[in-house]
């Protein structure tokens, strides 16, 4: 199968193809997240010792996992933008960045939700939500330093280093924080997950999970869509799109 | 493209930020030509000899050296660049002397003492030489600049506004400077908004428009 | 390693630390810096001794940090605003060799004037003198690490509004796994275990940092420069 790939690499190509993917992904997120509230909320079964409480693993488990892939994948976007010095891959590694603070952010709240009925404490200094928490500062050191930087390009791939150095750092992070909190074992609470679960629980995470994906490939297409906008105005090519759907319209 | 073009653009395009700086600016240098660039402030003079000087790579186009084309930091443009640009690049702590010799040192040809105690006497700094260049004037660390330029030995000046805060006789220095490189076969591109004060026969001009 | 790259080494190594020496006023203040904020802990909490000794690695450590963090900003930012950084860039010498000469003066005007006095402020902390030995050990491997992976930083906010806050955001989490190997190790001395785990970890990652950033930095940099 022959495509090529770099006609997809224009922002020019790209920007309808991210509106009709970005709707069907959106849509096909809405009935994952759907079901999988459905199997989370009724039909999994109440936990013998967490009680209903534990049904906020639902949302926490998901977020904490898309946490750590969406870096990852940003990582790529960013390797690929530095080293074939493509826009579109800057765009998406930009567009990937608010959306996994929201997902770390997300994890961090329903992870401390989900602490004070289980453990009696929002916070407790955990191997995960340790590491979690460090991966949302290293997020939010992408968001500011792309508003930092003026000229969009050296914001590209400044933000694209810094990503890259962060995506190896992840792992040390990872290492690091978990040794640390064996070490002090004693002050602090494992957040292990129940060791049986429950095949509809194991499901249910699995649905969400597949639903934060089309989620998060949604919102940032439509957020490469309004990148897109903003840095190609002036372009010719983008007025007439705009003025060809305006046209057909009426 | 004549044989003996040694420094050619062609078809550059420039943008900063959301903003179009210029396109389509195309020249060619031979062996002793410079090229004077003028224009309004913000036209993209310091941005184009930045794209020539391998800083800057360019929103489209391309900067030839002896034929071959050259991409940003290009390792065959570092040999031969010099560029004076807007800052004088002087550590205020050194003094003109221990900053020429570091500069000299830098680019892999370490003047010996004498050769910079010349350069500095060509400037007519030798009394300065020894003084941290924190308490030398403007047209002072312009003069080291000068000082540097012929310390340097490369092919390619880039000049940024070389005129600026140079008295009559430092222009007069530069454009001694200038007939003995162009002699020699080098070549020079300067962004200036006052006619550089050499034969105008070797001399190109570029006006970029805001 | 080539001959050029050595000697690029050599040239910016010796170039900043002569104008660092010159400037010996700042110097000074950065390690003062280091003196006082150690200080004032037990100020905030108790003068327990056990309380101290509890609490001195962590401090110990984490003022090393914000001591490094002090001084980045201006690794690259006097030579970028100079145009200094850009004669480098241009130079025929290897950019990430340069870059390593400057990042090697930074932790020889800054970190290791911290390696040798933290011995010292310890004492203060009343710890005793095994657990000094592995104090200063840790730091001397951590520090280095602090100045490189800092150095990523100070060259990727060159030019960016908001200098020194977003420096600090941009490189305090990534000093994490420093913070908790040297402030471990220490701790590990201090309750009778080996250190040796934790010290081959920051000698590991300090090997890896000495490979891996000095390219990230000339990335960095060329990108500033841009």
């Amino acid at each position: 199968m022959l495509i090529n790939w770099f006609r997809f690499a224009s922002p020019v190509s790209f920007y309808p193809i991210a509106g009709r993917w970005s709707f069907a992904f959106g849509a096909l997120a809405a009935v994952l997240a759907g079901a999988g509230l459905v199997v989370g909320l009724w039909i999994a079964p109440t936990d013998a010792t967490q009680g209903d409480a534990y049904r906020i693993i639902f949302i926490h488990v998901p977020t904490a996992w898309m946490a750590m892939f969406i870096y990852l994948v940003m990582a790529a976007w960013s390797a690929l933008a530095l080293g074939f010095n493509t826009r579109l891959s800057a765009m998406m590694a930009q567009a990937l960045a608010p959306t996994g603070a929201l997902m770390a952010g997300l994890a961090l709240w329903t992870g401390a939700f989900w602490g004070r009925p289980t453990w009696g404490t929002y916070w407790a200094w955990d191997a995960r939500m340790t590491s979690t928490l460090i991966l949302l500062f290293l997020y939010l050191g992408v968001i500011a330093l792309r508003s930092a930087i003026e000229e969009p390009r050296r914001a590209d791939r400044a933000c694209a280093v810094l990503a890259l150095v962060g995506a190896v750092n992840v792992p040390i992070i990872y290492f690091s924080v978990q040794w640390w909190n064996t070490l002090h074992q004693g002050s602090s609470i494992s957040l292990t997950a129940a060791p049986k679960m429950a095949m509809t629980m194991l499901a249910g995470i699995l649905i969400m999970t597949a639903a934060a994906w089309c989620y998060t490939i949604a919102i940032v297409l439509s957020r490469v869509q309004a990148i897109i906008v903003e840095r190609e105005r002036g372009a010719g090519w983008l007025e007439s799109l705009i003025e060809w759907r305006a046209g057909s319209e009426h | 493209m004549a044989v003996n073009d040694v420094l050619e653009a062609r078809a550059l395009a420039a943008r900063r930020g959301f903003a179009t700086l210029f396109v389509d600016v195309a020249f060619s240098l031979q062996s002793g030509e410079a090229l004077v660039v003028t224009g309004p402030n913000g036209s993209g003079k310091t941005t184009l000899l930045r794209i020539v000087a391998g800083l800057t790579a360019p929103a489209s186009g391309e900067v030839r050296w002896r034929g071959e084309p050259t991409r940003p930091f290009d390792p065959r443009l570092r040999d031969v660049v010099a560029l004076n640009g807007h800052w004088p690049a002087l550590k205020d702590e050194l003094t003109a002397e221990e900053n020429l010799d570091a500069w000299t040192a830098l680019t892999g040809q370490r003047a010996a003492r004498d050769a910079i105690a010349v350069a500095l006497d060509d400037v007519a700094l030798s009394r300065q030489r020894r003084l941290p260049v924190r308490v030398l004037s403007q047209g002072q660390r312009r003069r080291i600049g000068l000082a540097r330029l012929a310390l340097a030995k490369r092919t390619l000046w880039i000049l940024d506004e070389p005129l600026t805060a140079l008295d009559n006789e430092a222009a007069g220095m530069l454009g001694d400077l200038l007939d003995v490189h162009l002699a020699r076969g080098g070549v020079c591109v300067a962004a200036s908004h006052q006619p550089l004060p050499i034969g105008a026969a070797r001399t190109q001009t570029l006006a970029l428009s805001s | 390693m080539s001959d050029s790259a050595l000697h690029a080494i050599g040239w910016a190594l010796a170039r900043d630390i002569r104008v660092a020496l010159r400037s010996k006023g700042e110097l000074g203040v950065q390690l003062l810096f280091y003196v006082i904020v150690v200080s004032l802990f037990p100020l905030a909490t108790s003068p327990s001794r056990e309380l101290l000794a509890t609490l001195g690695p962590g401090v110990l450590w984490t003022t090393a940090l914000l001591a490094s963090l002090l001084s980045l900003s201006r690794l690259f930012a006097s030579d970028f605003h100079d145009g200094t950084l850009e004669q480098i860039a241009l130079s025929p010498r290897p950019l990430a060799a340069l870059v390593s000469g400057k990042m090697a003066a930074h932790w020889l005007t800054t970190g290791l004037p911290v390696v040798v006095m933290a011995p010292l402020l310890g004492a203060q902390y009343a710890l005793d003198v095994p657990v000094l030995a592995t104090l200063t050990l840790s730091l001397l491997l951590g520090t280095p690490i602090l100045s490189l992976l800092g150095a990523v930083g100070a060259a990727l906010t060159l030019g960016a509004r908001g200098g020194g806050s977003l420096l600090a955001l941009l490189v305090l989490p990534l000093y994490a796994p420093v913070l908790i190997f040297g402030a471990g190790a220490v701790d590990a001395v201090r309750s009778g275990l080996s250190a040796a785990p934790h010290l081959s970890l920051l000698g590991a990652g300090l090997l890896l940092a000495l490979v891996a950033v000095p390219f990230a930095v000339a990335a960095a940099v060329r990108i500033a420069l841009d």
